[in-house]
């Protein structure tokens, strides 16, 4: 009883501290900024820990940060296997195949306006499939091992990213062409001058939303078939034996490498697109 | 290069008609006009009168339907391909991901000038839009003024003797288009070339030209031309001279007559 | 019409593509068949076949082309073989059967939009929440932003298996999930929607001294619509994977357990009509959105 009771109590002290923070004077500074979300963060673990505490709450349904943390400490060696297998060479590899084919496959599509007329609405439909549903045939054909997880990949990031990227090459406006004809420019520089440019803020909108489904390709087609090794393996495999630890443990490498990943990605754009004026503020 | 004599732009009979949902839209019917080396030409009149159109036959970038035009005893087309002019539009259009400088080099990197040769010739077009020292700024940080004034530097950055301005200081506010007016005279002075300027505005044309072409719409064509009579050295309180003022008298006259037409 | 044709241009180009990889993906195990059933193959061996090229055997054994069309257990089955077997699950079996698409189809269906309506609703009424306050807006929204980063997927195994242990099972797992993936996406839009009035249109309300909820009401909520809409599109299409994904671990059936056991028993057709039936499902949950954001908006006035 005094855990929850010690949850509750924490629970106001900090939601009063970041209701004081955020609308105190200094709300807009990045320090502040940056608190608010972390405190938030890490009253919602400590709550977790307390109620799990509190409750009694069986470790087959719920395990506390702490016990999580624990089994992150001592398996990284498991973990960090897992992370190469499932990452590395699953995710990784099939999200620079599937990004550069859609690329080479959008600059062809944008070039062919019959290309463009029939295949965008098939992209556009297959973009909102369950790809992920390819996952079984695709470890039929290209096996058990990560090359099958590669092969997932790029089936799910291919019509995203073909989509973003087609899109972005028709956004030049008519002036901008015009500007182009009147040097008599040729193809080749239009696109590399012109339309790849104005293109890069919604090249890199398809290679964020990729890296979230690269990583869902590469654990959920684990889940159909693996060595004995991978994220997607270890979670299917833990859940079996009831140890929820591990699994968490798995959870919070995905998180890590996942927001990592997209923040790699983010960071690169920032550099590329610094006139874009969604980067210049 | 054309004998100085002969026109450097021609057109007779120039037709062209647009195909729209609504039928078809006589954009130019029947224009003919001859422009001279060293001209400066307006062209002005309400929307829809055609005069950006003419400019575009000019560029090549609008096929006429009808007629003949030359551009350096060239179709428009071997003229655009032969880089015979610049082209200066409403907006700057400058490239937010290249600096002034880079803008500025892109068409020659384009027309494949040497590298040596390029950074020599910003500097020399920086210099004749007051813009030296600016190169190495993107075109965000500068403001409206400036910006029209280095796309300006662009189209001048490979030489082409004539300029093709689609009014090009239509955003402006009026003291920044003072100031610009009167720098574009001073780059004419000194650079001798070809100007074709398209504008609503009756002072400005009146300011800038040696020619003045009135055009009206429905069908797009030409109702007057007027030969300045004014110096070829223009003050900027020109603007106040019975002279000025009269040459202003016969355009808004003939903006008045194109008009009567339509009702 | 134009836009139709070029459309059905590139299907039938994938559909002819398609065909002629049968032969091909699946060459090897005919031959091999039919070289049991007595007939003369190229090569004859076993062993020299393995090191052969799929091109070369489709080549040398012209006769077997026909077959590869029609194999029991394919690598890749012939798309008139998948139309069979769908047309097969969807009309031919009563639905009740489990061997019906429309019985599997109906608990994924079923897990989509209890899990969708959850999901959207919970994803609202969070929007809302942190568009009024400014606390919530600071500590949930990065969250919310960085949780679409992280695949939450991972978690569907867990889920299932932790609802089933605390007595939670059929339905309501699945749906847990489809809910969590389509909640996100819903958050994130509508805030965007919910503060994309501009400050003109902001100010003019108050100089009507408007209170907060007359400019929700008024204002913030019709402007958001079409960022609703887009969201939802979104979290429908994710909803749908969460529902097949939370199949995988659990027997009851569904279009996700149909694919996992096609892909034990190697019934590759059976895979192969799964998946259609769920593309053909998420296709039709999207078009049907589609469908009501362009009669809301219209009656908006905003298309």
């Amino acid at each position: 009883m005094t855990y929850l009771l010690l949850a509750l109590i924490l629970w106001l002290a900090l939601w009063a501290l970041n209701t004081r923070l955020a609308n105190g004077p200094s709300s807009e500074t990045r320090a502040v900024s940056l608190a608010i979300p972390l405190i938030f963060g890490a009253t919602l673990l400590a709550i977790w820990e307390l109620v799990v505490r509190g409750l009694d709450v069986p470790l087959v349904i719920l395990p506390p940060p702490s016990l999580i943390a624990q089994t992150f400490a001592t398996q990284t060696a498991i973990l960090w296997a897992d992370f190469v297998q499932t990452f590395v060479k699953g995710a990784l590899t099939g999200y620079v195949i599937g990004c550069a084919a859609a690329f080479l496959t959008a600059i062809l599509v944008d070039r062919y306006a019959l290309l463009k007329a029939g295949l965008l609405p098939v992209g556009n439909f297959m973009a909102a499939l369950p790809i992920v549903g390819t996952a079984p045939i695709l470890v039929m054909w290209f096996g058990f091992d990560w090359q099958s997880k590669a092969a997932v990949v790029v089936v799910m990031v291919f019509f995203p990213m073909l989509i973003n990227t087609v899109a972005g090459l028709g956004e030049t406006t008519a002036m901008q062409r015009d500007l182009m004809r009147t040097y008599g420019a040729s193809y080749a520089q239009t696109l590399t001058k012109l339309r790849l440019p104005v293109a890069m803020p919604f090249i890199f909108n398809g290679l964020k939303i990729s890296t979230t489904l690269a990583l869902v390709g590469a654990i959920v087609a684990e889940f159909f078939g693996s060595p004995t090794l991978g994220m997607g393996f270890r979670i299917s495999t833990s859940v079996g034996q009831l140890a929820l630890d591990m699994v968490w443990a798995e959870i919070v490498v995905a998180a890590l490498a996942g927001s990592a990943f997209y923040g790699i990605i983010a960071a690169i754009e920032k550099g590329v697109t610094f006139w874009h004026p969604s980067q210049r503020t | 290069m054309a004998a100085p004599d002969l026109p450097v732009i021609s057109a007779s009979g120039l037709d062209l008609t647009f195909q729209t949902g609504d039928g078809p839209v006589h954009a130019l019917k029947d224009v003919a006009l001859d422009i001279h080396k060293g001209d400066f030409v307006s062209f002005i009149g309400p929307s829809g009168c055609g005069k950006t159109t003419f400019l575009r036959c000019i560029a090549g970038l609008e096929q006429p339907t009808g007629g003949t035009l030359s551009v350096n005893d060239m179709t428009p087309d071997a003229a655009r391909c032969a880089r015979a002019y610049g082209y200066v539009f409403q907006a700057a259009g400058l490239y937010p991901w290249r600096t002034i400088a880079r803008n500025i080099t892109l068409p020659l990197e384009i027309m494949g000038y040497a590298k040596a040769e390029q950074s020599a010739r910003v500097e020399r077009v920086l210099e004749l839009v007051e813009l030296a020292g600016f190169g190495a700024k993107y075109p965000w940080q500068l403001s409206g003024g400036m910006q029209q004034r280095a796309s300006i530097a662009r189209a001048l950055a490979f030489d082409a003797d004539i300029l093709l301005m689609d009014e090009p200081f239509g955003a402006l506010d009026e003291i920044v288009r003072d100031h610009l007016n009167e720098q574009l005279l001073a780059l004419w002075a000194r650079t001798q070339k070809t100007i074709c300027f398209v504008t609503h505005s009756i002072p400005e044309a009146v300011y800038l030209s040696t020619k003045i072409v009135v055009m009206s719409p429905r069908p797009g064509r030409i109702s007057d031309v007027i030969e300045s009579t004014l110096p070829k050295t223009r003050p900027l309180d020109i603007r106040d001279s019975p002279e000025f003022i009269e040459i202003a008298h016969r355009v808004r006259d003939g903006l008045r007559a194109g008009h009567a037409d339509d009702a | 019409m134009r836009n139709v044709s070029p459309v059905l241009m590139v299907v039938a180009v994938l559909l002819a593509l398609w065909y002629l990889a049968v032969p091909v993906m699946n060459i090897k195990e005919t031959v091999t068949q039919l070289e049991r059933g007595g007939a003369q193959v190229v090569p004859a061996s076993a062993q020299e076949r393995r090191g052969a090229g799929h091109f070369g055997l489709v080549a040398k054994n012209t006769f077997a082309i026909p077959a590869t069309f029609v194999q029991d257990r394919p690598r890749l089955p012939a798309p008139h073989q998948v139309g069979a077997e769908l047309w097969d699950g969807v009309v031919g079996k009563k639905i009740t059967s489990k061997r019906s698409l429309v019985y599997h189809g109906s608990i994924t269906l079923s897990a989509t939009l209890l899990g969708f309506a959850i999901g959207a609703g919970l994803g609202i009424l969070l929007a809302v929440g942190i568009v009024h306050s400014r606390v919530m807006d600071k500590s949930v929204m990065p969250w919310a932003i960085v949780s679409q980063t992280i695949p939450i997927i991972a978690l569907a195994p867990m889920i299932v298996v932790v609802l089933y242990s605390a007595g939670l099972q059929g339905l309501f797992p699945k749906a847990v999930i489809s809910a969590y993936l389509s909640f996100f996406p819903v958050v994130v839009g509508m805030v965007k929607g919910l503060r994309s009035p501009d400050a003109a249109q902001l100010d003019l309300l108050k100089t009507y001294n408007a209170s907060t909820a007359q400019g929700f009401w008024k204002l913030r909520l019709p402007a958001s619509m079409p960022y609703l809409f887009a969201s939802l599109k979104i979290a429908i299409a994710a909803a749908m994977v969460g529902a097949i994904v939370g199949e995988l671990p659990v027997q009851g059936g569904g279009l996700g357990n149909r694919m996992l056991t096609g892909s034990y028993y190697g019934q590759t057709i059976q895979i192969w009509s799964a998946l259609f039936a769920a593309a053909i499902l998420a296709a039709s949950l999207v078009a049907l959105i589609s469908v009501i954001q362009r009669g809301t908006l219209k009656r908006m006035g905003l298309s």
